[in-house]
């Protein structure tokens, strides 16, 4: 039964979604409207259990003392204190006005912007040094890669003038010819490949989902 | 160690060292560039440019702070760009960062908007910009896929009242919106998987215009779309955000990074180019000796 019930109801649910698609009628647009906000429920509760899995990750992390255990710290405290300060308490935080909260904003503006943005920042510089290790002309194929990531770089250098045109036009040529075939090949793999598996899941083929016992 | 190997081999922090120059450089120097515009770039602009007064459009706010610099720019073109022609516009953030940048941007436009302005030759007059008659904010949920399907919908399946807490059917500017079916496009601007998910529960379910914005590496990834007609238009990474800012006559900080991003892929280039000369120098000598 610990079994056969999920699967019961996997079937059962997937079944009315496939035929709800394919049915635009009334009684069909309600089942999924209706169906839709449980998913949604479903999810806030997932969300309720994912910040229950990283306060319980992060203090056993702490209690074990393991290497880097300080940082779990700043996790904690950045969770907690965006919970505290996210909160109204009266203080009218929704207004027509926008967010009026001092501290919230003050958090997001001059902590979290500044982070991401130096994090992501970064990465030019590694991408500038890998640039330089990587694109070597070792073979044809590391030959052609080079060249279009060159010519691709180049396509918008307002100082090239007339060559700067036709590099345009050869990243457009690489954009939709040889990238859209490589990409739309792929897309339809993977779409493919997704309704089997759901089709696995579907028919109880696939069941990791169920868990070992 | 002869020259070859030493271009070969160069100590990274040379160029790190090389890069930050350039971009402190062109940071402090003001200059203008030219661009050419794309066409994809211009199938966006376009788009929005023709609508009528009080159309409405949907602008999807799914990124980070991270984006912000390659994002924020074509997020204040658009959002000027429909204030000044009178467009309601329909907001959501996906991501959980969106909220507060969507509501700067807000704020940051509506203050704009008050002054009067001539872009591309054509003046408008400034005006004040209201919640609930210009734009409705609805705000973050999260789980993207099920609430583009639910929006499909409703849009007051997933959102029963705005980002401000007001019920969406006291808006003056929802009462006769109930999904996109109301709505003229959606303009999606995201750094992540969300444009997957606009594109198969969103467009390809319910069949909307659908325009992205991209980081600059994505982009690339969303052509065969484009191709494919689901997408009708990409702006990608601070390029296409500042082709946009051009095409609408509203210089801005995407116009203003360009000239360190042209600077900077050249000191790339330049670098490529010296580590290929000394690896093909060095592969002919150890090919001799």
């Amino acid at each position: 039964m610990k079994r056969q019930v999920p699967l019961m109801l996997v079937f059962t649910l997937a079944l009315v979604m496939i035929v709800q698609y394919f049915v635009p009628n009334d009684f069909s647009l309600d089942t999924n409207e209706f169906l839709l906000k449980w998913i949604i429920i479903i999810g806030i509760f997932a969300m309720a259990l994912g910040i229950w899995s990283l306060i319980r990750v992060s203090y056993e992390k702490i209690r074990r003392r393991v290497p880097g255990w300080q940082y779990p710290i700043a996790t904690l405290l950045g969770l907690a204190a965006m919970i505290v300060f996210g909160f109204d308490y009266g203080r009218h935080f929704y207004t027509q006005e926008g967010l009026e909260n001092y501290m919230f904003i003050h958090l997001f503006q001059y902590i979290i912007i500044p982070i991401q943005a130096t994090m992501f920042s970064l990465l030019a510089f590694y991408i500038a040094s890998a640039a330089y290790r990587a694109f070597r002309a070792r073979s044809v194929l590391a030959t052609v890669l080079l060249l279009a990531a060159l010519i691709v770089m180049l396509r918008f250098n307002p100082y090239l003038g007339t060559f700067g045109v036709y590099l345009e036009k050869t990243t457009s040529w690489l954009l939709n010819v040889p990238n859209l075939a490589a990409k739309r090949a792929i897309i339809i793999g993977l779409g493919l490949g997704a309704v089997a598996t759901a089709l696995k899941v579907m028919l109880g083929i696939e069941r990791a989902y169920l868990g070992r016992d | 160690m002869n020259i070859f190997d030493r271009l070969m081999t160069l100590d990274r922090r040379w160029v790190f060292l090389f890069v930050a120059l350039v971009c402190v450089i062109t940071y402090a120097i003001p200059f203008t560039i030219k661009l050419n515009k794309s066409p994809e770039v211009k199938a966006v602009y376009n788009f929005i440019d023709t609508l009528k007064p009080n159309d409405v459009i949907f602008v999807a706010v799914d990124y980070d702070p991270s984006s912000l610099a390659e994002l924020h720019p074509m997020f204040y073109a658009i959002v000027e760009q429909a204030f000044r022609k009178h467009l309601k516009v329909i907001f959501s953030a996906l991501s959980q960062n969106g909220p507060a940048m969507v509501d700067q941007v807000i704020k940051a436009v509506a203050d704009s908007v008050k002054q009067d302005g001539t872009y591309n030759g054509v003046f408008y007059k400034g005006r004040q910009i209201e919640d609930g008659v210009d734009y409705t904010f609805l705000g973050y949920k999260p789980y993207p896929a099920l609430i583009i399907l639910a929006m499909g919908q409703d849009f007051r399946i997933p959102f029963p009242t705005d980002y401000y807490g007001k019920p969406l059917d006291s808006l003056p500017m929802m009462r006769n919106i109930r999904n996109y079916d109301q709505v003229k496009c959606v303009v999606e601007l995201s750094s992540g998987s969300s444009s997957d998910m606009w594109i198969t529960y969103g467009q390809s379910r319910y069949n909307f215009p659908l325009a992205l914005g991209l980081t600059g590496v994505m982009s690339a990834d969303y052509y065969p779309y484009l191709n494919s007609g689901q997408v009708f238009g990409i702006m990608g990474g601070l390029l296409g955000a500042a082709q946009y800012e051009a095409l609408a006559d509203n210089p801005g900080e995407a116009l203003d990074g360009m000239r360190i991003q042209v600077y900077a892929h050249l000191v790339i280039i330049i670098f490529i180019i010296m580590g290929n000369i000394g690896f093909i120098l060095a592969r002919r000598k150890a090919r001799k000796g």
